[in-house]
């Protein structure tokens, strides 16, 4: 597998990425420890599913593989789950152009 | 690394233009839906080796729709599995039955046509066609298996149903078989243009030239500026519900995972939907819709031998023409589907290495090759759908000039 795996129940798939992947499902109040810091997730995760390693901002970009997968529509606390309701694409958004907003 | 330095072989049908077939299908080819019940019937009426690709196109369509259909429906008559084709039409189609054969005939094997309009009708067509399907049989019985080599075989790889394990283990595991074949000197090939969005940079970078380069941005562009024309955003169709059911968020994270399926090869070529695959070419896209049956199709139709399969979620799609080899890196998946699946892939969570799992998609291609039959070939799945250009396609691929 391509990526670190923490504490035997995630994967961080590139060094840069702000959030890990469970592998296998994960109680709220788990703890997994991070290059040496401990993140307590605040929820439970599924199998696949993904949580915060850090704090991310609203609007700041969320990075898997080492790139870009889209950005936060809300502030994420680390150990939170991170999925479409708290992510948005930042790609094929014909709709915000539609609206008169813009793409990135 | 440990790899062999000589290509592996296997044996196939070599066909006169050359290529090796690992299948010896008769194809009862319909160029149209009007023509697509009597070949599906003339198929499961006639000998084992019959195999039908019904579909939706061939009546009243537009030029550039027109053309992806036939060039398709050669294709598929063209692939090397096939030993020799029966084109059939009800008479009446804007593809024209005597030209597609004569396209086919062009490999060098066996093809007849039949009418159903000038047979008497459907029962007509039935015995017409039952007679001509036993000189195809014959004609293709007389091939032998033979050796060949890896580096002859044009594997074309796709996912479906994809879930967070796809981009952890099956994509990958896949993809370190795509390198191992085109290290050989084989073809690997993969599509569904949708599906690079968010990750064409990283395809970009691997492109050996910058034509190659342009034309895959510029697919990618058309195929997200879609979604401009439309008004709408790709969101409620990329990740799919089940993909986000399985743990995939946006369409960036979807194509990251989707994208490690073809390794880590250059990025030799880009062909169009179901335009010929390059003998011997490394990795080369084909541009194609998300829709796996079509995208499967238009692989098969460029002319590759055999497909692999990924799906984390759990689909069963397979092909008339060519083997598909289904792998799945979602342990769930491999429990409640074993008889759907080739290749388990799931062991890449546990801790086995992409290296030998990849390993493992090798031998399991190369005996494919070989003959051995795959999950959907004993159960006989065969989707078969060719992809139609939409009116909105057409009227931006007309914009373009």
């Amino acid at each position: 597998m391509k990526g670190e795996v923490l504490d035997g129940a995630a994967l961080r798939m590139a060094p840069a990425d702000t959030v890990a992947t469970a592998l296998e499902d994960l109680p709220a109040g788990r703890r997994l420890s991070v290059e040496g810091r401990s993140v307590e997730l605040s929820e439970a995760v599924a199998f696949g599913h993904k949580f915060a390693l850090r704090a991310i901002e609203e609007g700041e970009e969320i990075t898997k593989y080492g790139y870009v997968i889209g950005r936060a529509t809300e502030p994420i606390a680390p150990g939170d789950w991170v999925h479409v309701h708290n992510v948005e694409s930042t790609r094929g958004r014909g709709d915000l152009r539609a609206h008169g907003g813009e793409t990135a | 690394m440990g790899r062999m330095e000589t290509p592996p072989t296997f044996t196939g049908y070599r066909r006169e233009n050359g290529r090796i077939g690992v299948r010896n299908h008769v194809a009862v080819v319909p160029t149209s839906v009007a023509a697509s019940s009597v070949a599906t019937r003339l198929a499961s009426d006639a000998v084992a080796r019959a195999r039908a690709t019904p579909h939706q196109m061939g009546t009243s369509q537009p030029e550039a729709t027109r053309r992806q259909t036939e060039r398709t429906l050669a294709g598929i008559g063209r692939n090397p599995n096939v030993g020799a084709a029966l084109v059939v039409e009800l008479g009446t189609e804007d593809v024209d039955a005597g030209a597609l054969a004569d396209r086919i005939a062009g490999t060098g094997k066996a093809v007849e046509t039949l009418t159903v309009r000038e047979v008497g009708g459907t029962s007509g067509a039935l015995d017409r066609g039952a007679t001509a399907l036993e000189r195809l049989n014959a004609e293709a019985e007389s091939a032998r298996r033979e050796e060949a080599d890896a580096s002859e075989l044009v594997f074309g790889v796709e996912c479906g149903g994809s879930d967070a394990t796809s981009g952890i283990a099956a994509n990958p595991a896949v993809g370190e078989a795509c390198d191992r074949l085109v290290e050989h000197g084989g073809t690997a090939c993969f599509s569904e243009t949708p599906e690079f969005i968010g990750a064409e940079h990283v395809l970009a970078e691997r492109c050996v030239e910058d034509e190659v380069r342009e034309r895959l941005l510029d697919r990618v562009d058309r195929r997200e500026r879609l979604a401009d024309l439309m008004g709408t955003d790709i969101r409620g169709a990329q990740p799919s519900p089940g993909n986000q059911e399985g743990g995939l968020t946006t369409i960036e994270e979807k194509s990251l995972g989707a994208i490690s399926k073809g390794g880590t090869s250059p990025v030799r070529g880009m062909v169009d939907y179901a335009e010929d695959l390059p003998v011997g070419g490394g990795l080369v896209l084909m541009d194609t819709p998300g829709y796996d049956v079509e995208s499967v199709v238009g692989k098969v139709a460029g002319g590759a031998q055999v497909i692999a399969f990924t799906t984390g979620r759990g689909s069963t799609t397979g092909n008339p023409i060519a083997p598909v080899i289904k792998v799945t890196g979602n342990p769930k998946t491999y429990e409640r589907m074993a008889n759907n699946m080739d290749v388990n892939a799931s062991t890449v969570i546990d801790g086995e290495s992409l290296e030998t799992v990849g390993g493992r998609v090798y031998e399991k291609l190369l005996a494919v090759a070989d003959g051995t039959p795959t999950e959907a070939e004993r159960r006989r799945l065969e989707e078969f759908a060719v992809n139609e250009i939409t009116p909105i396609e057409l009227a931006e691929l007309e914009a373009r000039g």
